[in-house]
């Protein structure tokens, strides 16, 4: 029943959620916010990923394989910047990305 | 050769003490600052009397021939063109290590007690130190560059020395005018150096000295402005010595180098570096005498001006040391108008021995004078003669050692001055008479001006002094040992030690001369006695009579003010003010724009660094849209 969807719908579908993406990350100030939106714009390369594999090159698995590789670089990477935020909240006891000016020229 | 390996310490001792006691300044207690200073000195003296008598009297030799003791390779220029740094014994050499080594040790035994208490008493002495290892070096040197070396290296510690009271604005003033002024002159020392050393390919003394060497034999070919390539070298040799001896018109630097510590004038400025000038005349009298007879005209004439000039001006100096200081400065004219007139080889050098002798007595008498000087100025606590009279009940070790100095400049026999002195006058008479009708109406005002001071300070009316008393014996003795040297140096066979050529030869005493110049002293000290030891208006009477003249004089011919007129109103402003303008609108200015333009470009490049993660993000993704849009703008399919 998936064959029913064609790849253009599900491709406009991953692109409505990557602009999301990058709206948000331009627009919001609090730090979590704008690590959530970057998480919006791997999923949607994820789904172009596996959109792509399935429908244009069903006999190999490159794009499974990235799908789960960029998962788990997703999972690292929000380790790494959550503990940056709290290290951060803990000194200026704010999450603000405007506040941290503190090594601006 | 060997056998003078030693004299190597002679320069090491003074530079070790004044390493050890400029580096341990503040630590070592002034008093081992001292003591090491004066131990080095001793030492030197021990040598240096140890090598000339091993080179006079020991030597068994029919003439004296230079001895090159040490050489190292310092600089290798090219392959012809080396210089060296070395040590020659010869008899001016050996002479001058004598007089060096002595003054320096009496005066380094008399400061003991003149400057006792002073600050940087440990400073004194390392510059004491310093300045006897230039001087040692300046008379040894081998080569050109090595005293010209040395040469600066006096200059210097002079400086420092004139500069001691470093908190008084005059005796800086004073140190700085002497540095400027002779630096000055060095700069034609240092052209005549390199216009000799590009013609001949050598700076050794040895082998441009020597009366058959290439450089004499073959003079320099070419001419500028008339005159031999040769004799502009030496004359601008000669220019360098001139500012170092206060030869005129050079010599505006000596009077007021007297701002230092008198032990210093005495050493310095009487005894051995203003008689630098005339050692190094005497180290290329060679040249000057076989190659170059113009320039050693040039030579006799600034001699004979210089002696009666300064003679003049001394006459009515009221500073004690003034006085004395422009004595030295006449007495120096006399040293080189005796080379200036002298000729090469045995009998007709009789005025390279006679000038040679003169600076051998001349040290003695003067330093002592000198040293007597700073004792009455430790006793009254002023320089000027009005504040002094009747000293001779206070001070009688002081006086009567000042008065054999004061006989002894006076060219009255038996003491040494009178034997140089005539030597001097007896060359002047074979060679030119108008020098000797000069140098004998020099010899005259020297008596008069010299017992002007002592009586005016011996004698006369008693003043209010506070605690006055002899100074101690650190001081006194210093003054008696000078005194024999003083009275007795006058009796050494100059004529068979020290020659143009090193061989001995006997000299006449002329009896005519003898008398002349004995008379004409005994005609100055007769009408100073008149005037000045009892007080009187007659000074006075005769000082009015002259009106302008003693004015002029008084001023010193106004040398001064001429100097300060040609560099304030003429150098200072039209050329440096102009090269000052160029300097700081044109090449200052073109370094402020190249800078402002940076700084401008910079102020606005930085806003580009906002550090607004916002703006970064917008930047990158418009660029990165840009770029893919311009990809398939170029590759539709």
């Amino acid at each position: 029943m998936i064959e029913n969807i064609p790849l253009s719908h599900i491709l406009i579908f991953s692109t409505l959620i990557f602009f999301t993406g990058v709206y948000g990350f331009l627009t919001r100030k609090n730090m979590i916010t704008m690590l959530i939106s970057i998480e919006l714009v791997l999923n949607a390369v994820n789904i172009n990923f596996v959109a792509i594999n399935k429908y244009m090159f069903p006999e190999q698995l490159e794009g499974h394989f990235f799908t789960l590789f960029i998962i788990g670089i997703a999972a690292a990477e929000a380790a790494v910047a959550i503990a940056l935020f709290i290290n951060l909240y803990r000194n200026i006891r704010s999450i603000d990305v405007d506040e941290v000016t503190e090594m601006k020229h | 050769m060997d056998s003078y390996q030693f004299t190597i310490w002679i320069l090491i001792l003074p530079f070790v003490a004044f390493l050890v006691t400029g580096v341990l300044n503040g630590k070592l207690s002034p008093t081992i600052s001292a003591g090491i200073s004066i131990a080095a000195i001793a030492l030197v003296t021990a040598l240096s009397y140890f090598t000339a008598i091993s080179y006079f009297f020991l030597n068994s030799a029919e003439s004296y021939e230079a001895i090159q003791a040490a050489s190292v390779t310092w600089l290798r220029l090219t392959d012809t063109l080396i210089i060296d740094m070395g040590i020659i014994i010869d008899p001016i050499s050996a002479m001058m290590l004598v007089v060096i080594s002595t003054v320096s040790l009496m005066v380094h035994i008399y400061s003991t007690g003149y400057m006792k208490g002073e600050d940087g008493y440990a400073r004194y002495f390392t510059f004491l130190s310093l300045f006897s290892f230039a001087m040692l070096g300046l008379v040894l040197a081998t080569n050109l560059m090595q005293i010209y070396i040395f040469w600066e290296l006096v200059g210097v510690s002079s400086f420092l020395l004139i500069g001691y009271y470093y908190k008084k604005p005059t005796a800086i003033a004073a140190a700085k005018k002497a540095f400027i002024v002779t630096r000055f002159a060095d700069l034609g020392f240092l052209i005549g150096i390199l216009l000799l050393s590009y013609y001949t390919g050598t700076f050794n003394f040895m082998e441009i000295t020597n009366p058959e060497g290439a450089l004499i034999s073959n003079p320099i070919a070419g001419t500028f402005m008339g005159f031999s390539v040769m004799t502009w070298a030496l004359v601008l040799i000669f220019i360098g010595g001139a500012g170092k001896s206060a030869m005129f018109p050079f010599h505006v630097w000596l009077p007021d180098a007297m701002e230092g510590p008198t032990p210093v004038s005495a050493l310095i400025h009487a005894a051995t570096m203003v008689v630098a000038g005339v050692y190094l005349v005497g180290r290329m009298f060679s040249v000057y005498a076989l190659a170059a007879p113009e320039a050693l005209e040039v030579v006799a004439f600034i001699g004979a001006f210089t002696s009666l000039f300064a003679a003049v001006i001394a006459i009515v100096q009221t500073d004690i040391k003034k006085v004395l200081a422009y004595s030295t400065i006449s007495q120096l004219g006399y040293m080189m108008l005796a080379l200036g007139i002298s000729g090469y080889g045995a009998e007709a050098g009789l005025g390279f021995t006679a000038s040679m002798f003169h600076l051998f007595t001349h040290a003695f008498f003067k330093a002592l004078l000198f040293l007597g000087a700073g004792s009455i100025i430790h006793a009254v606590h002023s320089n000027e003669m009005k504040d002094m009279g009747n000293l001779r009940k206070h001070l009688p070790s002081t006086h009567l050692t000042f008065l054999i100095a004061t006989l002894a400049i006076a060219g009255i026999p038996p003491l040494s001055g009178f034997f140089s002195k005539d030597e001097i006058l007896a060359a002047a008479w074979q060679a030119n008479k108008l020098y000797f009708a000069v140098e004998y109406l020099v010899a005259g005002l020297t008596a008069f001006y010299m017992f002007r001071l002592y009586f005016r300070v011996f004698w006369g009316q008693e003043r209010k002094y506070d605690h006055i008393h002899e100074s101690p014996a650190s001081m006194t003795v210093p003054l008696w040992i000078l005194a024999i040297g003083a009275v007795f140096a006058g009796f050494l066979p100059f004529s068979h030690l020290v020659t143009s050529d090193g061989q001995p030869f006997d000299t006449h005493f002329h009896w005519s001369i003898a008398l002349a110049s004995v008379g004409i002293a005994l005609i100055g000290i007769l009408s100073a006695n008149a005037l000045y030891r009892k007080e009187s208006d007659k000074s006075a009477k005769i000082r009015a009579s002259l009106g302008g003249l003693y004015v002029l004089v008084d001023n010193k011919f106004y040398m001064d003010e001429f100097y300060l007129f040609v560099t304030k109103k003429i150098i200072f402003r039209y050329i440096t003010s102009s090269a000052a303008w160029f300097d700081k609108h044109i090449v200052d200015g073109l370094m402020n724009l190249i800078g402002n333009v940076t700084m401008a470009i910079s102020v606005r490049s930085r806003n580009f660094q906002s550090g607004n993660v916002h703006q970064y993000a917008m930047v990158f993704l418009t660029g990165l849209l840009l770029i893919v849009m311009v990809y398939f703008y170029f590759n539709p399919n």
